[in-house]
């Protein structure tokens, strides 16, 4: 076991991990933050990204450890003084989510995205969630919906 | 999927983690971004007994200009080697194969050092750092050591650094003036390894080539150069034409390790075709 200090969501969590602990089941099984999601446990569809020091990160191609001294936000930190996040209300104005399952992680990509890049371009929004699947919406309203976050939040276009 | 327990240390300098790294022994194993160790990891393809992390050595992450050189430190991820203004002034074929190395969240993470020591046949970056005649800094306890890439890939995921040996950095040439560059990938589908990558270096002066670097990955076990079509295009005319006629000498006999279920006419008539185009887009650059 080894101990960790892992901010998450703006709280500092002190724990003892086994060093095998991917950062996703910290996350989901240690501190019950199951917005979190895992879809393929093998880094391709992008359900568990997260934010890591301030860049995006799939949470099942991390150890816990590893994470030790870090900051993590999930899409259960990303509330603006508790009004939803301005992708949080794109993504369900503009109908960009069905079944749900990767909308934590394709917001947490887009946040990344938007984070860099203001007011992005369709091109830019599909090369930014190349490793986030989505089975459901075939993705034309989560595209949408991103440019739609970033113009509110960046301004008119 | 669960990966087999194992110990962790997170040293601070290179001689500490050399040092983990001798005293771990066989089981010992390095750990820098975990793009493709925790996969292995999971499968329990590998299963160390201890995972030195590299992760925090602030020496390994530096890019150092020399004169004529440029060393990227072997914790600088893909990331940085596609945004760092030094990388992409004298490396550009770096900052161009980094751009295929998976998707944002992966190349946040993932290293230079870790895609070359992991020597994946199918990975982008060995090839690149094979076309530039790059060299593999190495340190562990007999010192310091340099390998040129041509020796340093010796078969799929084996490279020639020792178990008790740390991957330090990557030594490449600035680019001179004349040459351009091109990596040009091809896959099956969108989340599928490379089937096929070409990187090329061409250097031309007024109507002619004259250097050519070419290296492609997973042709073989290893990246390999293209030394035919290499030969053919020094004193080449600067035309389509001559262009094909040099990547048609690419040799059709290619084994790679993973060939994904095409022929062997399929891959090689790919090599030639993916070949030409990147020559051609190198000249466009
Ligand atoms: C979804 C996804 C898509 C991907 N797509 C691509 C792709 O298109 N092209 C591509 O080339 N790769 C791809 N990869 C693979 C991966 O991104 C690379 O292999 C690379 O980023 C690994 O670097 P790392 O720092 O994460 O290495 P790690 O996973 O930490 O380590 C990999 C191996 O290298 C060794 N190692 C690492 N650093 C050192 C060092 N400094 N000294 C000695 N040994 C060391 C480790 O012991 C291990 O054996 C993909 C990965 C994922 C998850
Ligand atoms: S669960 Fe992490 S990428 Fe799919
Ligand atoms: S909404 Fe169902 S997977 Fe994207």
């Amino acid at each position: 076991m080894r101990r960790v200090v892992i901010t998450v969501d703006g709280v500092v969590h002190e724990s003892e991990v086994e060093p095998r602990l991917l950062l996703v089941h910290f996350l989901r099984d240690v501190l019950n933050l199951t917005a979190t999601t895992i879809g393929c446990d093998t880094g391709n569809c992008g359900a568990c990204t997260v934010d890591l020091d301030g860049a995006s990160a799939k949470s099942c191609s991390v150890l816990a450890v590893q994470a030790d001294g870090s900051t993590v936000t999930t899409i259960q930190g990303i509330a603006i003084r508790g009004e939803r996040h301005p992708l949080q209300r794109a993504f369900h104005e503009r109908h960009a989510l069905q079944c749900g399952y990767c909308t934590p992680g394709m917001i947490m990509a887009a946040r990344d995205l938007l984070g860099r890049v203001p007011c992005p371009r369709p091109e830019e929004v599909r090369e930014a969630l190349q490793g986030n699947l989505c089975r459901c919406t075939g993705y034309q309203n989560i595209i949408a919906a991103v440019i739609a976050a970033g113009r509110e939040q960046g301004g008119p276009a | 999927m669960i990966p087999a327990p194992f110990d962790y240390t997170r040293p601070t300098t290179v001689e500490d983690a050399v040092t983990a790294l001798r005293a771990g022994g066989a089981g010992a194993k390095v750990i820098a971004g975990g793009q493709s160790l925790v996969r292995m990891l999971q499968r329990r393809l590998v299963r160390p007994t201890l995972l030195v992390d590299v992760g925090c050595l602030s020496r390994m992450r530096e890019v150092v200009e020399e004169p004529d050189h440029l060393v990227i430190g072997a914790t600088t991820t893909q990331h940085e080697l596609l945004h760092d203004a030094r990388v992409r002034a004298h490396a550009p074929l770096l900052s161009l194969v980094a751009r295929h190395v998976g998707d944002p969240a992966v190349r946040h993470r993932g290293t230079l050092g870790g895609s070359v020591a992991h020597a994946d046949p199918a990975g982008d970056p060995p090839a690149a750092v094979l076309a530039l005649d790059g060299e593999i800094i190495v340190e562990g306890p007999r010192g310091e050591r340099v390998i040129p890439s041509a020796e340093f890939f010796v078969g799929p995921f084996r490279t020639a650094l020792e178990p008790d040996e740390l991957l330090v950095g990557v030594r490449v040439p600035k680019m001179g003036e004349g040459w351009t560059v091109h990596y040009e990938k091809f896959r099956l589908s969108a989340q599928k390894p490379t089937l096929l990558g070409v990187a090329v270096m061409v250097r031309r002066v007024g109507d002619c080539f004259t250097d050519a670097h070419i290296a492609l990955a997973n042709s073989g076990s290893t990246p390999v150069r293209a030394t035919a079509v290499e030969v053919a295009l020094v004193g080449a005319d600067v035309t389509e034409e001559a262009v094909t006629k040099a990547a048609d000498l690419l040799d059709g006999t290619m084994e790679p390790f993973a060939r994904q279920g095409v022929s062997q006419a399929y891959l090689a008539h790919l090599a030639r075709v993916l070949t030409r185009r990147a020559v051609v887009a190198a000249l466009s650059w």
